[in-house]
């Protein structure tokens, strides 16, 4: 194992499609619970407690044995934004831009990677494992190597013969040169594989140099944080990852559907951390994990529609366990238009984890003051 | 040395269609202009392809799971076509009025959608709302079954004023509630069980009228028993609607808009124009293929400042590749792959990543998705054994004697179906060439060696940020 500078690392898991908080962190023995759930609900027999008022679903199981009963995870209740909007697109914009009024450009983590690293020297001080890039790393100008898959990562592999290819990388290298000009998609076309180059060349080290004991399921999510894994454990310089898991959109068949998300993503999560504490490299990793807003209060009779005041979490081992913010009241007197109230707002997780974490000054990262958490 | 008319006829294509290789733009532009533009409205004129004979060529291992095939078939129809803009304006619709397997879980039901967003891709919008409005797959995409007369599920009222036809704003949460009553009832029959092993039939609708919501409506200031028709009715010809649709065809056809969710507050690039393309659809009774006989017609469409000014999607790509190299022109097992690449450069045909569909333009490109454009590209069209490559460096080798660096180059990005690259790219290229050493070709050793060239040139120029672009 190379020696690690241990600088902070934060690793970001987006629950696409709005996790139901309501049926992963549940109110198990408030009866309006199950008056509003008739259907879509975990009877209290099932579900994992935590304390008097509140249980996991049972598939957050592997995350309570690891995590919450070693004070390693943080539930923030409540976690969402005033006048909350319902629409997947546009609140996980809010989520990504913070900027609930205006339609914002540039992405929270964008905007700290750009302050951890400022001259943009190392192109992979963030790294995304998936295929497309979120909107919550997209700032014009900051390098983040969006990688769907380690081993083939490069342009024009196609060419046979080394000094054929490096001729063409060279022509590549020229095409890729911005020019005055010649607008703004051709120049972040010019940074973006100008940015390729530089990242191919050190990425590709990261699989060769891995080697572990803990093996990953075959799943999306669990391949993800793989990834993550063999980057970080590379040591390359990488302070912020980001993944994301999907479709958490349950309108219907929420509670088959409901399950086997949480199936895939708890014991991913467990795994990343086994591989992480075997190579003596967890200290300097938190996660968070956060989805665009909560579900409706009352079921629809197979799923939950959209609603507001979802639920954030916070794991790893330097986060001091617990339950964070208060969890919205279900009472219809206390119920916005029939969701949750928010009790806590997002950009105060994001603040604490800036400052706390990552050693930047919030403020400008996320627009503003907000009131942090002492989960760090 | 191309004549403008082949340089215009080029712009078409790669909007109407997905490009066209040089020998196509040539009789095309040999024909006209109008006349080109109006043989690709006129769509249903040309033979369709052999289903049934491509459906035989396509059968693959996937009888429990049906998709890969199914994704394939569409893919390999947007190659083969003789209707480009049919296929073009298919996938146009798929990207905004989206179903995805990935919620369905069953690929007949998505071939019979995609089917019926084909049939009605050209036709009156609102004919296409009310064939969406029943269309199995989009009663399960937005849970429109599970919305009954005792109580609502809005999704499906909420997307349709959203997301396929109004716009956020125009609207307020008492006409969601409304619309989705009025749907209430519109479902899907009882499923069939098959006989045939591993065998699932497509859903079926079914119109349930002790379910439906009978009562009075109050709908965009209009009050009545309102069934799901005559939201439809009343949606079609708000002009809220034509300017939304406006919008989207000139974001699809002629420049990249910024993201949907930004149309609120940012005006279109060009006002003008989309105002011209709202007016077509109100005066036309609504009706598709007018609008769009008015946008290829159009000086802004025609302009030179928006050629090259939208960011091709993955499926653009892939299928403007295929049909440029010759690949894949008839029904060939794997298909599958194409459809795998494009997935690669997220866009993963008939299913995406939410009801919003993709997000376009620009944010097509990030490194992964760059990484895998270039490599596809370039990889197919290096292969010298393909039809079309062959076609460019046997074209090359008639052009004269002894060919210059620069010719070369341009006489490649001709063949390529009339790129224009910047002079810097140009140079870059030519420099390239000129290391490469003399071009000749009087022996077979040589002769080979000009094709490697040739392979090697064009996939640099598929490299190149310029072909990015449509």
């Amino acid at each position: 194992m190379t020696t690690s500078t241990k600088d902070p690392v934060l690793v970001v898991i987006q629950l696409s499609g709005a996790n139901d908080y309501m049926n992963t962190v549940i109110p198990y023995t408030d009866p309006l619970y199950y008056d509003f759930r008739p259907v879509v609900s975990i009877p209290q027999n099932e579900v994992v407690p935590i304390d008097g008022q509140l249980a996991f679903h049972p598939s957050l199981s592997p995350l309570k044995d690891k995590f919450w009963d070693t004070g390693k995870m943080a539930l923030i209740h409540g976690a969402g934004y005033p006048n909350p909007n319902r629409s997947h697109f546009r609140s996980m914009d809010i989520w990504h831009t913070c900027e609930p009024e205006i339609m914002g450009i540039e992405g929270w983590l964008g905007r700290a990677i750009r302050d951890l690293d400022p001259t943009a020297e190392n192109v992979l001080t963030g790294v995304n494992l998936g295929q497309s890039l979120p909107r919550a790393l997209a700032v014009p100008g900051v390098p983040v190597a969006s990688v769907a898959n380690l081993e083939q990562y490069g342009v024009l592999t196609g060419i046979e013969g080394d000094k054929e290819r490096n001729q063409a990388l060279d022509v590549f290298a020229r095409m890729y040169t911005p020019a005055v000009g010649s607008g703004i998609v051709m120049d972040y076309l010019a940074q973006t594989g100008q940015d390729i180059l530089k990242g191919a060349d050190i990425l590709k080290v990261a699989p060769a140099k891995y080697s572990s004991t803990v093996e990953y399921a075959e799943n999306s999510i669990a391949q993800a944080l793989k990834g993550i894994a063999q980057v970080h454990l590379a040591d390359l310089g990488t302070r912020v990852f980001y993944c994301s898991h999907a479709l958490y959109d349950t309108h219907a068949t929420q509670v088959v559907d409901h399950k086997k998300l949480w199936d895939d993503l708890a014991p991913a999560v467990c795994d990343f951390y086994d591989d992480l504490r075997e190579h003596d490299a967890s200290d300097n990793v938190v996660m968070l994990l956060f989805t665009e807003f909560g579900r409706r209060v009352r079921d629809n009779g197979s799923g939950t529609d959209h609603g507001s005041g979802g639920g954030s979490f916070v794991i790893g081992d330097p986060i001091k366990g617990g339950m964070y913010s208060e969890y919205p009241s279900l009472k219809p007197e206390d119920q916005l238009d029939g969701d949750l109230r928010f009790s806590y707002d997002f950009r105060g997780i994001y603040s604490t984890i800036l400052e706390r974490w990552l050693g930047l000054d919030a403020k400008p990262v996320v627009g503003g003051s907000f009131e942090q958490l002492d989960f760090i | 040395m191309a004549s403008n008319d082949i340089q215009l006829m080029a712009h078409l294509m790669r909007r109407a269609g997905f490009g066209a290789p040089f020998e196509e733009l040539e009789a095309r532009a040999a024909k006209g202009y109008e006349a080109t533009v109006e043989e690709l409205l006129r769509a249903e004129e040309k033979p369709d392809w052999e289903e049934d004979v491509a459906r035989r060529h396509m059968i693959g291992g996937h009888l429990g799971n049906a998709m890969p095939e199914i994704q394939g078939f569409w893919m390999q129809r947007m190659i083969a076509t003789t209707r480009p803009l049919q296929e073009k304006m298919t996938l146009f619709w798929h990207t905004i009025l989206c179903s995805g397997d990935s919620k369905l879980d069953h690929p007949e039901t998505m071939d019979t959608h995609i089917d019926m967003v084909r049939e009605n891709a050209l036709g009156r919008y609102p004919d296409l709302l009310v064939a969406l409005s029943r269309d199995p797959a989009m009663i399960i995409y937005l849970d429109n079954r599970y919305s009954h007369k005792d109580s609502i599920n809005e999704n499906y009222g909420r997307e349709l004023l959203e997301l396929f036809s109004m716009g956020v704003g125009n609207y307020t949460e008492d006409d969601v509630k409304m619309a989705a009553r009025a749907f209430t009832g519109w479902t899907l029959a009882p499923a069939m069980n098959s006989f045939i092993p591993y065998q699932r039939h497509a859903f079926k609708f079914q119109y349930d009228p002790e379910d439906h919501d009978d009562g009075e409506k109050v709908f965009l200031g209009q009050r009545g028993r309102f069934n799901g028709d005559d939201i439809i009715n009343i949606i079609a010809r708000q002009p809220a609607t034509a300017r939304f649709i406006a919008r989207h065809l000139y974001d699809f056809f002629v420049a990249d808009e910024v993201q949907v969710p930004a149309w609120q507050t940012t005006p279109p690039r060009d006002p003008a124009a989309v105002n011209v393309l709202a007016d077509a659809y109100l005066q036309s009774d609504y009706d598709i293929r007018s609008v769009l006989r008015v946008l290829f017609n159009s000086d802004f469409f025609k302009d030179e400042s928006v050629w090259y000014a939208r960011v091709k999607s993955p499926v653009e790509v892939v299928v403007g590749t295929m049909r440029l190299v010759g690949d894949h022109l008839t029904p060939a097992p794997g298909i599958e792959s194409l459809v795998g690449a494009a997935g690669g450069m997220g866009q993963i045909l008939l299913n995406p990543p939410s009801v919003e569909g993709w997000h376009g333009g620009k944010e097509w490109i990030n490194s992964g998705a760059l990484v895998n454009r270039v490599n596809f590209v370039a990889n197919r069209v290096g292969d010298l054994s393909l039809p079309g490559v062959q076609r460019i460096v046997e074209r090359l080798g008639d052009i004269t004697e002894s060919i210059s660096p620069s010719d070369f180059v341009d006489g490649c990005l001709e063949l390529m179906g009339s790129i224009r690259v910047e002079e810097d790219t140009r140079l870059a290229l030519i420099a390239h060439v000129e290391r490469g050493g003399p071009l000749v070709r009087d022996t077979e050793e040589e002769r080979a060696s000009f094709a490697r060239k040739v392979g090697e040139l064009l996939q640099l120029i598929a490299s190149s940020r310029e072909y990015q672009f449509a």
